[in-house]
This record gives structure tokens, sequence and C-alpha cells, in this order.
């Protein structure tokens, strides 16, 4: 466990630029390549262009950001580090827009933040992260335990409450997660919190029964408060590839997603496809996964972004 | 958002046609086309490049510049190589090592091992009809060592007993140690999930393979899985000497270009598919599946098997000899809507077959959805025998009685005589062109046409 607890001495800035410069490595040195080599011409764009796709931009996009730096400096002697800042700078541009943290009104008691998302993206330990951010800043936090059918997710969830210190609403596997959510925002009113987290099962969009079910969900919720949930976070794993798309554009269509979080960014994947969905959809990018510990969340900051994913530092 | 690679290409090559001889540029404009099409499916772009220049070999043979039909062919070319690459035949685990045989699982955070764990373990029991362990090494993530023993539980298979604090290599030699007592043949080590980049525990995991010595490695890896599919699937190979890879959430509409990304750069064979959540969603791996989705063909391949699978035969004959006479009534639309459900209704149909984007808007717009199915079925089965044999029968009153009864309306009724009215309309039409086949086209057996389905021909 050294590693860890160097890594926290670096503070999450650093690790985030370490975890993303490793992951970009080959991505920077491939701009250097290009562009100390050979001017800023079409097999050089070609090339940034191919860059961009490898780090998940897509091909759209890749093209679309290559367009724009061929605008501007077309065969022009520039230096690869110029290139990078320009790009950084435009792709930092698009991402600026969405770097909108979660808020949270005390008018709203409790507010409630639906999370939700294909299998396996990080829903259940991003819930626990935010429950101790919320913890520590001081709110009464309370968690739900919607997720009633993946074997052992509901205790799963209860380690998280333990670990983090906050109450938990849980009801039996199987029971209906509609009614958990239901009963959880009950409890949690009468008991004043002022946060309620619902943790709901993994569902791939194209499964219409699971995505119905997840309506219902919030359809249940109104009934209590005609605004909940307030929040409808979609945790977004940073591996995925241009499939990210299909998923956001049936979440949102169907239970009106409100924000993004990008987990498991520490590793080599550089989830660039977020570049594209903030193009496409504009929908906020509340904070990232950097780890599978507590504190392993940190707020989605644009440049910080855009450098890492180019290998820059700022 | 994906367009199919046919049509891309058949446009292509109709213009080129229309010109007569296709030259080199015309060769390279359509692999510009394969090029993006396997980019939008994830294959990562180094994988892309050498695949590409194998194809355009392939493809500047003789045989395409005189093709009537280019086209078709440099479909079929890349198919085949694709095909080729992803590994022309499925291979299955290899057991055959002295009992108890290791089996150990390993991958990125959340990508489906504890579940394919206890899938395999299933299969294995079932199938193969092994006496199976399985462990869970899983000493991180909270409650993991849980989740694999009520999947145990689920399955009827035996798991190792938990030892809190117990470190995942000694819990290692505990399953192998236990498993040659109790006679077992099989044990499956569950792993944590862990980055590539994680030296310790990349460490641990070849700690874990040393201990237990298993003869299967896998990688299981997410159908969604983007560009970074080959840093992972090379450092896991290069640090543990992988001897399969499973593909997670292949009932997702991902294009899975992530197995053609892993598969080029460990050279090891996808050995097995997951195609849900439910512990019996295993299948073995069919390299012209993953192919047809990655090129955006559609899995027409699973289609057909799955209709055949599922298409009661003798009712499909019965059925067809009704078209040929034209006789076509509410009983054996009835019978087409079983059929439906059975293949995983609109929408597992709508997962395999090609242009899916364009079918599902041709759906939206007829405001088809899935629970119509179940209320077209209560409304069919509201009506009586004779109601269903002569539809005609079926006035404003029995209408009444039929939306009460179902818990529809009067208007769904009209709907669906309408619906069945235009069917037979269909029909008859089919009837004339078939002539004495008198088979409806496309392959289809005629249980696997939806009512109210829009005609292929329609759609693409
Ligand atoms: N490295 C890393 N791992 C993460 C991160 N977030 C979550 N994980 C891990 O990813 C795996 C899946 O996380 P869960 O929170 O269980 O995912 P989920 O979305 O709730 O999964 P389902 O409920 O099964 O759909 C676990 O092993 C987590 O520890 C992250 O930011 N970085
Ligand atoms: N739709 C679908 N979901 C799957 C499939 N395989 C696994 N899942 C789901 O994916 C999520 C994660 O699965 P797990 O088996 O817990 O993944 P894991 O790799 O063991 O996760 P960690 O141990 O946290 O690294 C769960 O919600 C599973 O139900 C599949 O083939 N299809
Ligand atoms: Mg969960
Ligand atoms: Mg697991």
């Amino acid at each position: 466990m050294n590693e860890v607890i160097t890594e926290q001495k670096r503070g999450w800035l650093g690790r985030l630029r370490s975890g993303l410069s490793k992951s970009s490595g080959r991505l920077a040195q491939g701009v250097g390549d290009i562009f100390t080599k050979h001017k800023l011409d079409e097999t050089s764009l070609a090339d940034l262009e191919e860059l961009l796709i490898s780090a998940d931009l897509g091909v759209n996009t890749s093209a679309k950001l290559a367009g724009q730096l061929a605008d501007h400096r077309f065969e022009k002697d520039v230096t690869g580090d110029t290139v990078r800042q320009a790009l950084a700078g435009d792709i930092a541009a698009i991402l600026s827009p969405v770097a909108v943290p979660l808020t949270i009104k005390a008018s709203n008691r409790p507010q409630v933040i639906l999370m939700v998302g294909v299998n396996g993206t990080g829903k259940t330990t991003t819930v626990g992260k935010l429950a101790k951010i919320y913890k520590e800043q001081g709110l009464k936090v309370m968690l739900a335990a919607a997720d009633t059918f993946r074997a052992a997710a509901i205790d799963q969830l209860v380690q998280w409450g333990t670990r983090t210190g906050v109450e938990i609403f849980t009801d039996a596997p199987g029971a209906d997660p509609a009614a958990v959510a239901y009963q959880a925002l009950e409890k949690a009113r009468n008991e004043g919190m002022d946060l309620l987290l619902i943790d709901t099962a993994g569902r791939l969009h194209n499964k219409a029964n699971l995505m119905a079910e997840l309506q219902k969900i919030c359809r249940v919720l109104t009934k209590l408060d005609p605004d909940a949930p307030h929040d409808v976070i979609m945790v977004l794993d940073a591996t995925t590839g241009q499939n990210a798309h299909t998923q956001v554009e049936m979440f949102k269509q169907l239970v009106d997603i409100t924000g993004l979080v990008v987990t498991k960014l520490d590793g080599t994947a550089k989830g660039g496809v977020v570049v594209g969905l903030a193009d496409r959809f504009g929908l906020p990018i509340h904070a990232i996964g950097v780890g599978e510990a507590a504190q392993d969340l940190q707020p989605f900051d644009a440049g910080d972004f855009a450098s890492g994913l180019l290998g820059l530092d700022r | 958002m994906f367009d199919n690679l046919t049509d891309k290409l058949g446009g292509i090559f109709d213009r080129l046609t229309a010109r007569g001889a296709l030259s080199e540029s015309d060769i390279a404009e359509a692999m510009r086309e394969v090029r993006v099409a396997l980019l939008e499916a994830d294959v990562a772009l180094s994988v892309v490049k050498d695949f590409i220049d194998r194809v355009s070999v392939a493809a500047k043979g003789e045989d395409v510049v005189k093709s009537i039909t280019p086209g078709q062919l440099v479909i079929k070319i890349v198919h085949d190589e694709l095909v080729a690459a992803l590994g022309a035949t499925s291979q299955g685990l290899s057991l055959s090592a002295r009992p108890p045989v290791g089996i150990m699982m390993t991958g990125l955070q959340g990508s489906g091992k504890t579940t394919s764990t206890a899938k395999l373990g299933k299969y294995l029991t079932a199938k193969e009809k092994k006496k199976v362990l399985m462990a869970s090494l899983d000493v991180r993530r909270p409650a993991a060592q849980e989740q694999l023993q009520i999947l145990g539980d689920q399955a009827l298979i035996q798991t190792l007993s938990i030892q809190f604090g117990e470190p995942p290599v000694a819990i290692a030699k505990r399953a192998m140690k236990e498993a040659k007592l109790g006679g077992f043949d099989v044990v499956l080590l569950d792993t944590a999930g862990r980055l590539s980049i994680d030296q310790e525990l990349m460490d641990e995991a070849v700690a874990i393979r040393d201990a237990a010595g298993p003869a299967e490695i896998l990688l299981v890896a997410d159908a969604m899985t983007g560009q970074d599919a080959v840093n992972t699937a090379e450092a896991f190979h290069d640090r543990l000497g992988l001897t399969g890879i499973m593909l997670t959430r292949v009932d997702g509409d991902a294009r899975g270009g992530a197995a053609l990304s892993m598969r080029s750069v460990t050279g090891c064979p996808i050995k097995m598919l997951g195609t849900g959540e439910g512990l019996d969603e295993l299948e073995l791996f069919h390299p012209e599946r993953i192919a047809g989705r990655i090129l955006g063909m559609g899995d027409v391949v699973s289609l057909v098997e799955k209709a055949q699978e599922t298409v009661d035969e003798e009712k499909a004959e019965k059925l067809a000899a009704k078209f040929q006479k034209g006789q076509f009534d509410l009983d054996d639309m009835a019978d087409q809507l079983k059929q439906l459900k059975k293949m995983g209704g609109f929408g597992g149909l709508m997962k395999m077959l090609p242009g899916v984007g364009k079918v599902k808007k041709a759906l939206d717009s007829q405001n088809i959805d899935e629970s119509m199915l179940g209320r077209q079925e209560a409304m069919l089965s509201s009506m009586t025998p004779e109601e269903r044999k002569r539809p005609a029968l079926i006035k404003a009153s029995r209408k009444k009685r039929i939306a009460a009864g179902s818990g529809t309306t009067v208007q769904e009724i009209n709907k669906l005589l309408k619906q069945f009215q235009s069917m037979q309309t269909m029909m008859k039409r089919m009837k004339k062109h078939a002539g004495k086949g008198g088979m409806p086209p496309g392959g289809m057996p005629p249980g696997g046409l939806p009512p109210g389905f829009p005609p292929m021909g329609g759609l693409r």
C-alpha cells in the first residue's frame, strides 16, 4: 500500500495527471513526433486526427478538432508543444461549459439524487464517495439500496454506509426498487435529511423493461415530491468507447439525465469520448472517479482534463 | 448513428459501376469507409491499420475489379478477413489437465468477472458434468466475496468458505487444496478488479497465478470497451500470459470492436460471450456474429438461428400452407405474437437486425412498443374461437366486450383488426409474387414475421 500513501501526498491533481499522462503518454509523444518532423500539412493533420481517435474522441469529433486546427495554422511552422496547447485549448473550450459541480440546495429537504447507468460503471462506489463528501460538509445524508437485483448489491452499499457513517435504507433482495425509493424518501423526509442518494441496479440502455423500471422509480418519487429526483446522475465508465453516445442518448431520453460522473480515470483509458458527449448533449460533468477509495472523487476541471489528455503540464 | 457499411459501400460502388471498371483509388475510397466503420465500432487504431492493409491487398485482386457487384464482393472479403482475424473456429476451455483444473478470472474493475465466474461454474456443471468449486479472491471491494457466495447458492455450485482477513494468495492455495481433497474437477478463481498500471495488484495477480497454477487465465472484458482495449489486453497478457478472453455485455448494442483489438494484440482466442446478467446467459464465441456486428451488418446468423430455435416447425409449415391458400386468421396472428415474444420481443429482434437504427425509427414512428405485444395478446385471447376464425364477426358490441375483457380500448381493437387486414393483403400480394413457393421472401420463417411489422424492404 506504499503507493497509495505517496499517491495521497501528491494530491489529486498530481494523481490525476500522472494517471492521465501515463495513459496519454503515447498520444503526447505522437503529437510531438508529427510536428517536429513535419509542417502542419494534410498528413500531419491526418495523423493528429488519428491520435485523437486513439484517445476515444471518435471519428467525427477528431475530424472536427483537426479541421479547427487546420483553419488556424495550416502550413505554418509550429512546434509539437504549441499544437498541443492549441488543441488542449480547443478541447477545454468544448468542456468548460459542462464543468458544472453538483449543487445541494437547502430548500430541497431532502435533495434526491438518483444514480443510474449501465452495469459495473461505478454507481454504488460513487454513491459512497458522494456520501463521504457531503457528510463531511455537515449534511445529513441517507443512502437507499434500490439495487435489489444484483447479488450482494445491498451488502455492498451497506458497507459504504458503515464506512462513511451515514444512514442507509434497505429492503430485502428482490424487493420492488420503486417501493424502496419511495419508502426511503418518506423516511428521509421524516428524519429531516438533507440528501438522499439512491443507488440503482446497472442496466443496459437497450433493455426496455429495465428502463421502464427506472422510469417507474422516478414517477413514484414525484408522488412525494414533485421535483424529485432533483438530480439523475448517469455514471459513465471512462473505458467505454463510442457506445457511450447511445448510452447517454437513451438514458437522457427515458429518464431525463441531469448530469454525468466519469469514473475509472485513474486507469489507462482516456475517457476522450466525453469531448464528443459534451459537444452533442451539453450535460454537466459533475465529478470524476480516480480510484476505488472513498476520497477518490474529484471535481471535473475542463482545463486539467484537456491538458491531462494531451500530456501537458498546467 | 452508425450507418450500415453495406449501404455505404453499396453507394460508392453503385456510382462506380455505372462508370465501368474500378480503379485503385476506388478501392482506396472503399477502404476509407471500412476504416471509419471499424473505428466507429471501437476497433483500436493500430489494429484497424493492419487490417485495412491486409484487406486492401485482397480487394485489389482481379475478382473485385471484374465483378458486377464489387460492393458485395468487398463486403465479403472484409467480412471473411474479419472472421479469420477474430479466430475462425470457436475454442472451448481446456480442461484436460489433471484435476483439479484451475481457471483464473482477471480483468479491470466492473468488467463482469464475478458474474462470469458463476456463469462458467453453472455451464461446466450442467453441460460438462464437472464438479466445480468457486472461490472469491477479492478481498478489496465491499461485499465481493458475499456476491460470489450468493451466486453459488443460486446456481447450486459450491463456494469456498469465506475466512475474513485471509489474503488472496492464501485463498487460492486453500481453494486448490480443498478441491483436491474434495475431488473437484474444476476450481474457478474470481479475482478483484485491477488496473493494468497498478503494479502492486498486478504483482498480486502474478502471485495468485503462481500459487494456483491455473490451466486457463481468462481476461474478462466489456464489449463496450473503447480504444483502451489494446493497452489493457496487452498489459494483462504480458504479465499473466492469458489463455483466453471472455467478452461480456454482448447483450448491449455496442459494436464490440474491442473483441478484434484484444484478439489481435494478444493472439488469445475469445472463448466465451456474456449475454446478460442471468447465470444462463453465456454463449460460445462465434466469430461470424461478432464480425457482422462490428461491420454494422446485424447479427444475421444469430437471428436466423434464434428463429429456427424458437419457431415451431410444424406450426410454421401449417402457416406456410395457409399462406399458399390465402387463409390466415387471428389464431395465426396470436401464434405469431407468441413466437415474437419468444424471440425477445421487438427489442430482442431489433438488436439482431441489420440497420438497427432505421428499424427503430420505423418502429418509433408507428408507435410500436413492447407492451403492445402483451396487449395484443390479451385482446386476441379475449376473443372467442369463432371470432378468431372469422374476424368479420367482430362488430361494435363484440368489440366492447373484447376491450373490457382484455383491459384495452375499442380503438386498440380496431387498430389490431386493421393490422390483421393489412397483413392479409400483404400475404395475398406475396402469394401472387411468390407463385408456387408461397414462402415469404427474405429467408425469415413465416412464424417469425411479426404482425404490423413494416415489410423489410421498406426499412433499408
Ligand atoms: N479504478 C477505479 N475503480 C473504480 C472507480 N469507481 C468504481 N470502481 C470500481 O469499479 C467496480 C464496479 O463499481 P460499482 O460501484 O460496484 O459499480 P456499479 O455501477 O454499482 O455496478 P452494478 O451495480 O453492478 O451495475 C468496483 O470494483 C469499484 O471498486 C474509479 O473511479 N476507479
Ligand atoms: N447486461 C450484462 N450485464 C452483465 C454481464 N456480465 C456481468 N454483468 C453485470 O455487470 C455488473 C458487474 O459485474 P460483476 O460480475 O460484479 O463484475 P466484476 O468484474 O466482478 O466487478 P469487480 O469485482 O468490482 O471488479 C453487474 O451488474 C453484472 O450483473 C453481461 O454479460 N451482460
Ligand atoms: Mg451497484
Ligand atoms: Mg467481482
